[in-house]
């Protein structure tokens, strides 16, 4: 099972690669012990959203399905864990709130998806009905100020937002700062390993092949339709952990975390890392929300600004994904094949007019 | 009675107006270059401050209007020369730059003027029918609705422009073949439709609150009115309006405008499971 950790779905391979691993991640592990409190909290904020971009990269860069709907899946477990925990009481049950609120994105994710994919909804379809179902859900809960908008005892208060709703919790303690902290490098590890298995297994080829020609995957006797929903939930779940753990981590969600301009940030993240390699948007992913973060203290509109940016720099000039660009530059360098840059540029345009 | 059948026309009339304006610019831009433009929202906003500007320095609000959807489609033009142009050949990217601009142009007025303008608020003007009152604006807008489709069947289906036009969307090498020259025609395109979007930005300035991220209103009516009238925009987009403003209309009334909106979106899921072409597919089939 260990095996399909490398394959040729994804990048890096070998003990180099590995080791690199181990070294970030006993950095990772390393850190609060030097960081003070308040830093670990911001990093735990960051590490947040890498299970939505990992998500994005399985079903766009892998399955080829574009969805603009991570933020509707995000907003889903994000509004479903505060019901749930405030409905719930604290507590262990908190954790239960985590996994029902992750299946209920999932089942939203599978009543959507089986309507579009069932009904053969292609590329740029497939992204304007999932923004529109997003842009619907931010509007709905954005008018639910009023108190007859409430679900037990948890009001959803409208552009305020719903709050109130406790943090995870195992009995009495709370899993906050630098538990919280380890707790998502965990997720992530595993999620990460977990989908490098998926992607480079059985499943993860007919995955790609569907990407690749659909009519081809058809004829091999695969029901693409049901691979490409698998990919749709399980993507648009990952955006529903990230969504119960924001609203598990700051206690609060509002309805702008669902909608426009909230709506696009995966896409940029993704795109610029890089679609086609679960690593690339791993560290793309965290770069940029770390980069954001530090421009959003001074100027929120900046920040934005240079997002949308670095999307049509990204579409502009590296279709591919900088990162991932520079990954792969880095990776041939080290090898010692002395192509040199220009090579390895000459390479990467192949690529991309394979693409289009 | 008379007063009653006229108050669902008029109710039927205001979202078919609003659906069809909002979505006539995007369908252009869908059918002719099969990219979706997801800075539309973007253009109207501009067309609404335009209008507003223009007002403000005191020019009549009929000619502000013209002007800010002649400015929209000019930009419109500058746009798909320096951005679009590259991408007809990988729609998706072209779908992912317009994104990076809306986001850029939103936030950046959002940082330039600021979140509220002054508006100059609706055109006085009503009438009564039996117990009711009617603004007059909102007829108005019918009006402009159907003259837009009125003008865009005049366009491509009685000019020459609307000849060549029709060929380089049915097949854009053979019409380059023939001394099309695609490259204008698709710049030309672009233009009606980012001035179209202009139009409905200047046409509902006076109605609503004008903020840098008021396209976000249009843009999922647009997106639902384009995906059921389907590839054919020529022919689909003008159904899609009738269809899903009968629906909106019936739930407007009774359960409130989000209940409205989320009973389109639910209904536009269901009809892609049926006809994934749209509307227009059975049409073309009916034609034949």
């Amino acid at each position: 099972m260990f095996r399909l950790l490398e394959g040729p779905q994804t990048l890096g391979r070998g003990r180099m690669f590995w080791s690199c691993f181990l070294v970030v991640l006993a950095g990772a592990l390393a850190y609060p012990l030097f960081a003070d409190s308040y830093d670990v909290g911001n990093f735990a904020y960051f590490l947040i959203w890498i299970f939505m971009a990992l998500g994005l990269c399985l079903m766009w860069g892998y399955g080829g399905m574009l969805s603009f709907g991570q933020t509707l899946f995000f907003g889903i477990a994000g509004y479903g864990y505060g019901v749930l925990a405030i409905n719930m009481g604290g507590g262990t049950a908190t954790i239960a709130a985590l996994a029902l609120s992750v299946a209920l994105a999932m089942i939203a994710a599978g009543i959507l998806g089986y309507f579009m994919i069932w009904g053969g909804i292609n590329g740029i379809f497939f992204g304007i009905v999932t923004l529109s179902a997003t842009l619907v859900l931010a509007f709905f809960l954005g008018q639910t100020a009023g108190p007859e908008w409430h679900i037990g005892p948890a009001r959803l208060n409208g552009f305020n937002g719903m709050k109130g709703m406790d943090p995870l919790a195992v009995g009495d303690f709370y899993i906050e700062g630098s538990a919280l902290y380890y707790v998502m490098v965990a997720l992530i590890v595993i999620v990460y390993l977990a989908l490098r298995m998926l992607v480079n297994s059985g499943i993860g080829n007919v995955i790609v092949a569907t990407r690749e020609n659909p009519q081809r995957a058809e004829m091999l006797g695969y029901d693409v339709r049901k691979y490409q929903l698998l990919t749709f939930v399980i993507g648009s779940g990952l955006a529903g952990l990230s969504g119960a753990l924001y609203t598990s981590w700051g206690q609060f969600i509002t309805p702008s975390s669902i909608g426009l301009p909230a709506a696009a940030m995966p896409i940029v993240w993704v795109a610029f890392s890089g679609r086609s390699d679960l690593t690339a948007t791993l560290v793309g992913s965290f770069l940029l929300l770390f980069g954001f973060q530090t421009i959003t203290v001074y100027s929120q509109q900046a920040a934005l600004v240079l997002m949308g940016a670095l999307l049509l720099a990204t579409v502009m000039l590296a279709p591919q994904g900088f990162v991932l660009g520079i990954g792969k530059l880095v990776a041939d360098r080290w090898r010692g094949r002395r192509r040199g840059e220009g090579a390895a540029l000459a390479e990467a345009g192949r690529l991309q007019s394979e693409e289009s | 009675m008379s007063a009653e059948v006229f108050s669902l026309f008029y109710q039927f009339a205001d979202v078919f107006a609003f659906l069809i304006l909002s979505a006539a610019g995007l369908a252009i831009v869908f059918g002719m270059m099969g990219v979706i433009n997801m800075a539309h929202g973007e253009f109207i906003m501009c067309g609404a401050y335009v209008t507003v500007g223009l007002v403000n320095l005191g020019v009549p609000l009929a000619i502000a209007q013209i002007l800010a959807a002649i400015t929209a489609g000019l930009i419109g033009v500058l746009v798909e020369f320096l951005v679009v142009r590259r991408f007809y050949k990988r729609p998706l990217d072209s779908l992912l730059a317009t994104w990076g601009l809306s986001l850029i142009v939103t936030q950046s007025m959002l940082l330039i003027v600021g979140s509220a303008v002054r508006g100059i608020g609706t055109p006085e003007g009503s009438f009564a029918i039996g117990g009711y009152t009617f603004s007059t604006y909102r007829l108005v807008l019918f009006g402009c609705a159907v003259a837009v489709l009125a003008g865009l069947y005049i366009i491509f289906m009685k000019t020459r422009f609307g000849v060549i036009a029709r060929a380089t969307m049915q097949n854009a090498a053979m019409a380059k073949a023939l001394g099309a020259r695609t490259g204008r025609i698709y710049a030309i395109s672009f233009g009606i439709g980012t001035g179209l979007a202009g139009l409905c930005g200047a046409l509902y300035a006076p109605t609503m609150t004008l903020i840098p991220t008021m396209g976000a209103t249009f843009v999922v009516e647009s997106f639902v009115t384009v995906v059921i009238g389907g590839a054919n925009v020529l022919l689909g987009t003008a159904p899609a309006a009738v269809f899903l403003a009968m629906i909106r209309m019936a739930l407007n009334a009774s359960y409130g405008q989000i209940i409205g909106q989320i009973g389109m979106l639910v209904a536009v899921i269901l009809i892609i499971r049926v006809l994934p072409e749209g509307l227009s597919s059975v049409l073309v089939r009916r034609g034949r």
